[in-house]
């Protein structure tokens, strides 16, 4: 995390000497406003930030750049099982836009973006402004689909959290998860596809495994009820369980349990066709669709998420509205991060096209999601992927192998942990 | 430490056929594999599985140790009467972990 921050520091010296480019910046607002084209970027993560800075850094001050987030703070989901397990802090995870907007002279508006009116081409906001695009960036992640679990609602998820959104719900887990005795057992629901991060359930069921066999608990179990009958990386997780946390955790595919039937989390319980499942924490991971704005834009299917242009990640709804990240139906690539950061370039790259005379070059997409085991028993999967007229496509995959060696492992973990730094950087400095 | 956990109508009629659904949460170790120290850790699986109705035999079933953990059973049954489901599953360690079900027919 030092050495992130001293590099940051070192850019924003340098663009301080940047001349002409850090003088247009330091007029005023107002002044920059006139005659050039308006960016306006909603949601600050992975793949709204990454636009932001990438749309602002490489006009050279030619496009007005706005990025409007709800939060003044932003914690990555990505990670935030490694918080769960004690390998990060809060702190670790939690970043700002701060110098995004001093290195790049992007704009950051602190309120929650209401609506969108494509016709008059403005976005509405929470304390009654509206702010004018050229082009729109919707980034809003998910939202939670609370009554796709039998029991389950917004109020609920304060005593069983879902923390499938970074920030509060994260720490509301953590505090259940140090608070249980041993004997006490963890019961997860897992969500139906398509989801944000796929290996997440599981390597958070690895995380708190890891946390219960630490504090040397033999009577507790987690229990995972998983309404799909397979899930990302399946054989390596069952094969880490197996290895690290014998006997402590039980997952049940749907043709075991039966379907949901109700969750009762005073009583915290998870009623199934097959059986009833007690847990001290459970933790409800409902389904998901595309951010609140995104329905409100008009731009989504009947599933709830975004259609994209494969080739440009333009809303095939509008032209003038580019969608980044878990919000979209992006073809093979799975909702994360990474995809998110991934989308980011080909956008900014296209909006530049669209409103400078930049370059635009075919589109190429990657990404790689890697999960912690155990401690130094890393693993990933990813792949490479390129555009067709029907879909953003997988040309090349990879994927850790079971029965791997100690020290490749340990060198995986360390990869992601070196991805982690670089995406930051990428996103925020 | 393991539980066993069952499934079955509570009701049926005369002579309908029912599917049961038995599971075991068991760590079925096989024998094979070795501890962070090297030594191998020794086998301790489910062995055996029965099902009685009334005390006759329904179903029964040897496991050996190419089943994964927490052995799952699914099947049918016919049920004559009103009576109780038996079942046991025997482990190498000598116990027998039991459960019970009854169902009325009428």
């Amino acid at each position: 995390m030092t050495q992130k921050f001293k590099t940051s520091i070192t850019r924003r010296h340098f663009g301080a000497l940047l001349g002409a480019g850090a003088a247009t910046l330091a007029m005023p607002a107002y002044l920059r406003a006139q005659g050039r084209p308006r960016v306006v970027v909603v949601g600050g993560g992975p793949g709204g930030a990454t636009a932001a800075r990438y749309i602002a850094k490489d006009s050279n001050g030619e496009i007005d750049v706005t990025l409007i987030d709800a939060n003044e703070t932003f914690t990555t989901c990505f990670f935030s099982n490694l918080y769960l397990g004690d390998f990060q802090s809060f702190d670790d995870i939690t970043h700002n836009w701060d110098q995004l907007v001093a290195n790049h002279g992007i704009t950051k508006i602190t309120a929650y973006a209401t609506g969108v009116d494509r016709a008059a081409k403005t976005v509405t906001l929470d304390n009654g402004d509206t702010v004018e695009y050229d082009r729109l960036v919707l980034s809003p992640g998910i939202d939670i689909v609370y009554d796709s679990v039998p029991g389950y609602s917004e109020e609920v998820s304060e005593i069983a959290p879902h923390a499938w959104r970074a920030g509060r719900q994260t720490q509301i887990l953590k505090e259940k998860l140090d608070a249980l005795e041993d004997g006490q057992h963890i019961v997860m629901v897992a969500p139906p596809n398509p989801y944000r991060c796929p290996p997440g359930p599981y390597e958070r069921v690895s995380m708190f495994a890891h946390v219960l066999k630490r504090k040397g608990f033999e009577n507790s179990r987690i229990y995972v009820i998983d309404p799909k009958e397979a899930f990302s990386k399946q054989a390596l997780f069952e094969e880490g369980w197996a290895r690290h946390y014998p006997g402590m955790v039980e997952w049940y595919g749907p043709d075991i349990h039966g379907g949901i039937l109700n969750v009762d989390a005073k009583a915290g319980i998870v009623e199934t066709d097959f059986d009833t499942f007690e847990g001290a924490l459970l933790n409800i991971i409902p389904a998901q669709r595309a951010g609140a704005i995104a329905h409100e834009a008009g731009l989504t299917n009947e599933a709830g998420w975004v259609p994209i242009d494969p080739y440009t990640m333009r809303s095939q709804e509008d032209e003038e509205v580019y969608v980044l990240g878990d919000a979209t139906v992006a073809g093979d690539m799975p909702k994360s991060g990474f995809s998110a950061n991934s989308q980011a370039k080909v956008a900014a790259m296209n909006i530049r096209g669209d409103l400078t005379d930049a370059n635009v070059f075919p589109a190429r997409y990657a990404n790689t999601c890697w999960s912690l085991i155990e401690t130094d028993d890393g693993v990933k999967v990813g792949a490479q992927y390129q555009p067709t007229d029907e879909k953003i496509e997988s040309v090349s995959s990879f994927i850790s192998q079971t029965g791997e060696s100690d020290e490749l492992r340990k060198e995986t973990y360390e990869e992601s942990l070196g991805w982690y730094d670089g995406i930051i950087e990428d996103m925020f400095s | 430490m393991s539980r066993p956990r069952v499934s079955l109508p509570d009701t049926a009629e005369a002579g309908e056929i029912i599917t049961i659904r038995a599971l075991i949460s068991h760590v079925m170790e096989n024998g094979q594999r070795r501890d962070s120290s090297g030594e191998t850790v020794p086998r301790q699986i489910i062995h055996r599985f029965t099902c009685a109705f009334n005390g006759e035999p329904v179903f029964a079933c040897d496991l050996d140790t190419a089943i994964a953990a927490n052995p799952y059973f699914e099947f049918t049954a016919k049920v004559p009467e009103s009576g109780t489901f038996q079942f046991e599953w025997h482990d190498d360690d000598g116990s027998v972990y039991t459960d019970e079900r009854t169902i009325s027919v009428g």
